[in-house]
């Protein structure tokens, strides 16, 4: 079923789940998910609300554990070395693995020029006011934005409009070239334009970064993933992967009746 | 309560014309109700404040700011000790009350899960309800016996601690009042929680925290009943916080219980001159500290 890592085409960064079970204090949420994403390709996560895809995609920068009573068991590898080891700083891995939110995420007191570099700043400790300018200009660009805000740099972050606010937030997850981006819904509080413009700049970036993408529109997910993850919950409600494969392959020749009831919309 | 009470299964199916008289009626006097209440809350302030300025302003004029008291039957002199004294010792209290208020605020936003932090909310609020008499005694026997000297700073401490609940409260509001999102955001950056706390979430929440500050500053301004034991007031000029001090609102107590006119028209003035502080910081912080997209 799972795509098995030493297939995959160059496989410079490999983000594999093992029996990954996630868990809300004593709930368990996901349960036994193995999954190897493919290098610098787009993997959409699918399936009807509440089936666990996000937080799937939390468990994969250990930002789950970090709100409240997350907790996880199994093994998430990157590279070959499981992120969830006792010896890894969590800090660590997310400096690899960015993120993207369902909701622009814009710091409240920064500027434009300021918050594309935070996480380079702050997190990767570099000072120079010259490289830190130089990664503004070199991210903004990779995320089409640069023409729009290089001479409001100064703005606040949060005068943009939602659309260029969560192309900011993508370039800053950029900033710190992490290996991996993380999208939750990203373009789900966003119009049809600057929706189109997030997944064209998805389908540029996904030459160079491994991008696994939750997606509720399965339209969405159709046009930009190459390869597709669909995710179900039971009366329990406990989310489990159901099918993984290529998109083309998943949306048209469906190997579980599952995911074609819910592609073809029979439920979800 | 009475319309719905009148409301039989029927009634609520098919009111009936009578039925929605009665309702109209009562609301009609619940809105009235509502309005006098109002009324006399606002008015009761207005009237306060009005007589206070009526009967003080006679006494205000430049000497009563800039001079010290002048003895007894001797016409004219002022508060300006007092004055000084007052921000002395609100300084110094602000001073000791603030890092700790709003570490705790942060502990308790951020970090503190469980039955410590649970405790800890708990003492807070029960600290805001303990009347400053007790905890001008408390300054007393802990900072003023054991050195058998009366002082600013065992005032300011009483300050501090009349203080610490309301930065704590505050702080700790405006910390949970943040999206989460912007916590998220930044941890998923590669931020560590202390840069993530210090870089990002704290400037986040300063106006609201900045707000806490200084109502906890208005709301000591006018503390009287700590300073009995603790600064005990002075006649004359004094800087040095570990000396007896003047302060305000004690020369208001300390004129107003005198027999003397001249003493009452004073204490009348500095009450305007506490009310006026106490009115400008909320003011302050109601215009100044309003944060750009509106609350």
């Amino acid at each position: 079923m799972a795509v098995r890592a030493d297939l995959v085409e160059a496989p410079k960064t490999v983000l594999v789940m093992e029996e990954l079970t996630a868990y809300y204090g004593k709930r368990m949420a996901i349960e036994g998910v193995n999954l190897a994403f493919p290098s610098k390709a787009i993997t959409a996560l699918i399936g009807p609300s509440g089936c666990g895809k996000t937080t799937l995609l939390r468990c994969l920068n250990r930002i789950h554990e970090a709100a409240g009573n997350g907790r996880v068991s199994g093994r998430v590898l990157l590279d070959g070395r499981d992120i969830y080891a006792s010896e890894v700083n969590p800090v660590a891995v997310r400096r690899r693995i960015g993120m993207v939110f369902q909701r622009a995420n814009p710091f409240p007191t920064m500027s434009i020029g300021e918050d594309v570099v935070s996480g380079l700043r702050y997190a990767g400790g570099v000072r120079s006011k010259a490289r830190l300018r130089e990664a503004a200009e070199r991210v903004l660009r990779l995320a089409f934005l640069w023409d729009e805000v290089k001479d409001k740099l100064n703005h606040p972050g949060t005068s943009l409009s939602g659309g260029q606010q969560q192309r900011l937030c993508i370039a800053r997850a950029l900033a710190t070239d992490p290996e991996v981006l993380l999208m939750d819904e990203a373009t789900s509080a966003l119009d049809p334009i600057a929706t189109a413009q997030i997944e064209e700049l998805m389908i540029s970036l996904s030459g160079h970064y491994t991008i696994v993408a939750v997606s509720h529109n399965m339209q969405q997910a159709a046009r930009v993933s190459t390869h597709t993850a669909f995710m179900l919950a039971g009366a329990e409600r406990i989310g489990r992967l159901i099918e993984f494969g290529e998109t083309n392959q998943v949306f048209t020749r469906p190997r579980e009746r599952q995911t074609e009831d819910y592609i073809t919309g029979r439920f979800g | 309560m009475t319309g719905a009470a009148s409301l039989g299964p029927e009634g609520a199916v098919a009111p009936r014309r009578s039925n929605r008289a009665v309702r109209r009626f009562w609301s009609a006097v619940g809105v009235f109700a509502a309005a006098l209440c109002s009324g006399i809350a606002a008015s009761t302030l207005i009237v306060i404040i009005g007589y206070v300025i009526t009967q003080g302003i006679a006494a205000i004029n430049l000497p009563f700011f800039l001079e010290v008291p002048r003895p007894v039957g001797m016409t004219g002199g002022g508060v300006a000790n007092g004055i000084v004294g007052s921000a002395i010792m609100v300084a110094i209290a602000a001073l000791l009350a603030t890092p700790v208020g709003v570490l705790t605020g942060i502990y308790l936003a951020l970090f503190g899960r469980g039955a410590a932090a649970e405790g800890i909310r708990f003492l807070a609020d029960v600290l805001s309800g303990v009347p400053s008499i007790a905890i001008g005694l408390f300054a007393y026997t802990v900072f003023v016996a054991p050195f058998k000297h009366f002082s600013a700073l065992s005032a300011s401490i009483a300050f501090a601690i009349l203080m610490l609940p309301i930065i704590i409260r505050t702080a700790e509001e405006a910390l949970r009042s943040l999206p989460s999102t912007i916590r998220e955001g930044a941890l998923a950056l590669g931020m560590s929680l202390y840069s993530a706390t210090v870089k990002v979430i704290l400037p986040a929440a300063r106006p609201a925290i900045v707000t806490g500050l200084l109502l906890a500053v208005a709301r000591v301004t006018g503390e009287t009943a700590p300073l009995l034991f603790t600064a005990f007031g002075s006649q004359f000029w004094e800087l040095n916080p570990t000396n007896p001090m003047a302060e305000l609102s004690l020369q208001v107590f300390t004129y107003a219980i005198s027999p003397y006119d001249d003493w009452h028209r004073q204490a009348w003035a500095g009450a305007l001159v506490l009310i006026s502080v106490v009115f400008l910081i909320n003011v302050f912080t109601r215009v100044a500290l309003r944060t750009p997209t509106g609350r």
